[in-house]
């Protein structure tokens, strides 16, 4: 089975019913998108798949139609995206875990909406748990990176 | 033996086990040099110069042994050192290193000691620094209890510094002039013609010298990180990045994955396992016993999920009660039972005679079990070779995995290499090692591989060591607006006797004061003022959670002593504020009426304001709560909190650790419990555990105040002021008393 994930394709000889989540993290060796629930109850896993924000932990990889982004793919240490430049500045993780996911349901959320609401960012972000309570943070590094966006 | 010595032998507590089996030669041994764990296999050109500094060539090493789960400690270690090495601990290698006896936590235990914390009379401090012979005599390397910065705080700036005058002497030997004429910056010894010569140059020389210890400690006033806005995490570019490497991301050539289901009634043995539907699934390799449960290894997590679910087992059943309402019916029982007395730690005056007679105001309370739940379900990596084993875990405990590691695999403790990475929470979960028990029992069926182990996300939750469940019973008394008379009795398990015994196998003889910590120990002056410890038989096996004895006993003493505010007429604030004997808590409860313009705890028709304290870990903590009845439920707008750690480290981080805590004790004081049926909870994902989400999170305004003594860590305070402040906001708003966690049992929240 092919797929491509952060624009390279690569091969993986797998059942089609495991979870692309495993299929990242055991197969290919990506551990950005992690492990948290198992069931799309938290969200530590999201990627994208074609720039939407999906939860990697419950889409079978035989069902995979599109390009896979993750965190790894969003941007490195030495070229930051806008939302993970936000989050730095903001200093927004404590243990971190959940914040790859986070960070990719943010970055998915700007790209259709450029200026949410805090209730907008309220319904799209409460799928992603926090078990540290970083929320405060993520809100404003969330605004914070709109309008650098929107500036740039 | 020493004045301290007596006293601390006739208390009790947590430390007190090891006082009475070591005391006599304690503080002998405890005096004898600690050895340098990072001498055992350093490399020619290698010096390592205090435990916490290793340079070579190469570059500079910083360890940092207390743990970091998120709560920063990573980074303020190495910025505790950097501050007197003077270098940029960005271009330093930061590592916990090897556990070693040098790494003991002179602070955990100090806690433990039978005063409380606000005050700080000879005796009291003097009984605190004593329980550091404790902790080194048995090398208790750990991170909890708030610990970290207090005790690093001297010994980190100290290691740096005696560094930094070694690498001066070094020098000047080199060069033939006065240490005192040498200066240091920025990596490099500066010699007085402005040479620079970089340590890294010097490590060897450094290595040949008897290190320099007469140093003095800089001043805040000349500090360049300490305590500066703005100080970056060390860890956040790698954690906003997905480049941080947690203990379940740890990859090997040709690795295993496993995981186990093991007898959900937590440490019960025996059960009937039926594999054969699991033994053919694709990927895996063998499924075995492990300790009360069984194995799947296999090649690849979600295939060991798979075949471990297909597994057909019928579990054993212990001799407590396996539900709830059973528990809780044996919780009560004890409570105010003589033949369950545990201690009584405060009682002043005469609380017998002054509930005598008039009205007694009555209040019965009860809070869950929890589960710690961190998003990074528990994992490790072990490989076993001939005679050695090797394990790759995130812990707070690493030495207690070294010791159990040894005795389960039949070698020598120093023949195990624990290597502990960075984790993804924990809220006390890693101060438990059975998932390394487990991976170990594996990894020895197969020689020489990595073996990875990881639970499942209801493995998780279902055999967590969760906070104790408890119940509560308040009686008091007030007259002429004030309270005059408050007598709490709390019933739970033994908690700290049942977790030491889990972990070294020694009993803790003596009262677990974790049954009152939090309520005993708090800073006000009641006239007729009494707190009695019950101890319920053991019955699910508990553990520390985020705040330990405070995260219910805040809830207790704090909503008990609202109800007898209420009840007297008082302003809430304003009668807590004249009952409190302690200048830093009074303080913070001053400072949150001003921050929340206190003016009474209604604001308007269906909004109301709550206050909440507790003093835990010697920090004082107000809260002032803000909620409004909507038609969806309670909604909590605005959260106001002071605190006072002393010193200040890093403002940045602070606020972040009272964030997170404020949010941690609200989410489980809304929606949280473990509920017991056949032994077993029946929350065991986050569907039917939820906390706080995005959209509930409140606004959450800080202030940091430094009237307190001593230094403090802030991972913990914030969590028990939350849940009675919210509880007693929502009485503000609705007229509704609640004493039962979590609120949402008896009321909806938006």
């Amino acid at each position: 089975m092919k797929l491509t994930v952060n624009g390279t394709e690569h091969e993986v000889d797998v059942e089609p019913e495991m979870p692309l989540l495993w299929v990242l993290r055991d197969e290919l060796n990506i551990k950005g998108p992690k492990y948290g629930c198992g069931i799309a109850q938290c969200g530590a896993c999201t990627v994208h798949v074609d720039g939407m924000a999906v939860r990697s932990c419950q889409l079978p990889v035989g069902d995979l139609e599109g390009g896979v982004t993750t965190i790894e793919g969003l941007g490195t240490p030495e070229r930051l995206h806008a939302v993970q430049a936000a989050w730095v500045a903001h200093q927004v993780a404590q243990c971190g875990y959940c914040q790859s996911g986070q960070i990719m349901q943010a970055a998915a959320l700007l790209d259709l909406n450029p200026e949410p609401s805090d209730a907008e960012i309220d319904a799209v972000m409460s799928g992603n748990l926090c078990r540290c309570g970083t929320y405060p943070r993520i809100r404003a590094a969330i605004h914070d990176a709109a309008q650098k966006l929107s500036e740039a | 033996m020493s004045r301290a010595g007596k006293i601390a032998r006739r208390t009790f507590l947590i430390g007190s086990a090891a006082i009475a089996g070591g005391v006599a030669f304690g503080v002998y041994m405890a005096k004898k040099p600690i050895p340098n764990p990072l001498l055992d296999d350093l490399k020619d050109g290698e010096a390592a110069i205090t435990p916490f500094v290793k340079i070579d060539a190469e570059g500079i090493t910083l360890i940092t042994p207390r743990a970091d789960k998120g709560q920063g400690a990573y980074s303020i270690q190495a910025y505790l050192i950097a501050e007197e090495l003077d270098i940029d601990p960005a271009t330093a290698m930061i590592t916990p290193g090897m556990p070693g006896q040098a790494y003991y936590n002179a602070s955990v235990l100090s806690e433990g000691v039978p005063f409380p914390a606000y005050q700080d009379g000879f005796v009291a401090e003097t009984l605190r620094d004593f329980m550091s012979v404790p902790a080194k005599l048995f090398s208790i390397q750990m991170t909890g209890g708030s610990s970290t910065v207090p005790d690093g705080f001297d010994r980190m700036r100290l290691a740096g510094a005696t560094a930094r005058e070694t690498l001066k002497e070094a020098a000047a030997r080199r060069v033939g002039v006065a240490r005192g004429d040498l200066r240091t910056e920025n990596g490099a010894v500066i010699l007085p013609d402005g040479t620079s010569i970089a340590y890294t140059d010097l490590a060897a020389e450094a290595a040949e010298i008897d290190p320099v210890t007469d140093v003095t400690l800089r001043p805040a006033s000349a500090w360049r990180y300490l305590g500066k806005p703005d100080l970056p995490r060390l860890d956040m570019l790698r954690k906003c990045t997905g480049t941080e490497v947690y203990g379940i991301d740890m990859e090997f050539q040709d690795m295993l994955h496993a995981t186990v289901r093991a007898n959900p009634a937590v440490g019960t043995a025996g059960a009937r396992v039926d594999a054969s539907a699991a033994e053919g699934m694709r990927g895996v390799e063998k499924i075995l016993p492990v300790s009360n449960g069984v194995g799947v290894i296999a090649n690849n997590t979600w295939r060991a999920f798979q075949a471990a679910e297909a597994l057909e087992i019928e579990w054993s059943a212990p001799d407590y009660p396996g539900t709830s309402e059973g528990i809780f019916a044996t919780l009560e029982q004890a409570l105010g039972d003589p033949d369950s007395y545990d201690h009584r730690q405060r009682n002043e005056g005469d609380v017998d005679a002054a509930l005598e007679a008039g009205e007694v105001i009555e209040a019965r309370y009860r809070i869950p079990y929890l589960a710690h739940a961190p998003m990074e379900p528990m994992n490790a990596v072990v490989r076993v070779l001939d005679a050695q084993v090797e394990i790759w875990t995130g812990t707070q405990i690493p030495l207690f995995i070294r010791d159990r590691a040894a005795t389960i695999a039949g070698v020598e403790p120093e023949a195990v290499k624990v290597y502990v990475l960075p984790m993804g929470g924990s809220f006390g979960h890693r101060l438990e090692m059975t998932h390394v028990e487990q991976a170990v029992e594996l990894a020895l069926a197969v020689p020489g591989r990595h073996l990875k182990l990881t639970w499942s996300r209801e493995e998780d939750m279902s055999h967590d060591y969760p906070r104790p469940a408890s119940v509560a019973a308040g009686r008091g008394k007030v007259a002429d607006g004030k309270v005059m008379a408050f007598d709490l009795s709390v019933s739970q398990s033994a908690m700290a006797p049942e977790w030491f015994g889990r972990l070294s196998g020694m009993s803790l003889p003596g009262p677990d004061a974790t049954i009152t910590t939090g309520s005993w120990d708090q800073p006000f002056d009641i006239p007729d003022y009494r707190v009695t410890g019950y101890r319920a038989p053991s019955m699910v096996p508990v553990s520390s959670w985020r705040s330990v004895g405070a995260s219910g006993n805040g809830f207790y003493h704090d909503s008990f002593l609202d109800e007898l505010i209420h009840a007297a007429g008082a302003d809430p604030l304003a009668e807590r504020i004249r009952l409190c004997l302690h200048e830093p808590a009074r303080k913070v409860l001053e400072a949150v009426g001003e921050m929340s313009g206190w003016d009474g705890p209604s604001i308007a028709e269906g909004r109301g304001r709550g206050v909440g304290f507790c003093m835990s870990f010697g920090v004082p903590c107000a809260q002032v709560i803000e909620v409004t009845q909507t038609d969806e439920g309670i909604r909590i707008d605005q959260v106001y909190v002071a605190v006072d750690v002393g010193e200040v480290l890093d403002p940045t981080n602070l606020e972040a650790q009272v964030f997170g805590g404020v949010i941690f004790g609200l989410g489980h004081a809304m929606n949280c419990a473990l509920t017991y049926e056949n032994h077993a909870p029946l929350e065991t994902n986050y569907h039917a555990y939820e906390g706080m989400r995005l959209y509930q999170a409140p606004q959450i305004e800080v202030r940091a105040l430094s009237n307190g003594s001593r230094i403090r860590g802030v991972g913990e305070p914030g969590v028990p002021p939350a849940a009675p402040a919210l509880a007693n906001a929502i009485f503000a708003a609705t007229g509704q008393r609640i004493r039962e966690l979590p609120l949402n049992k008896h009321i909806d929240f938006v």
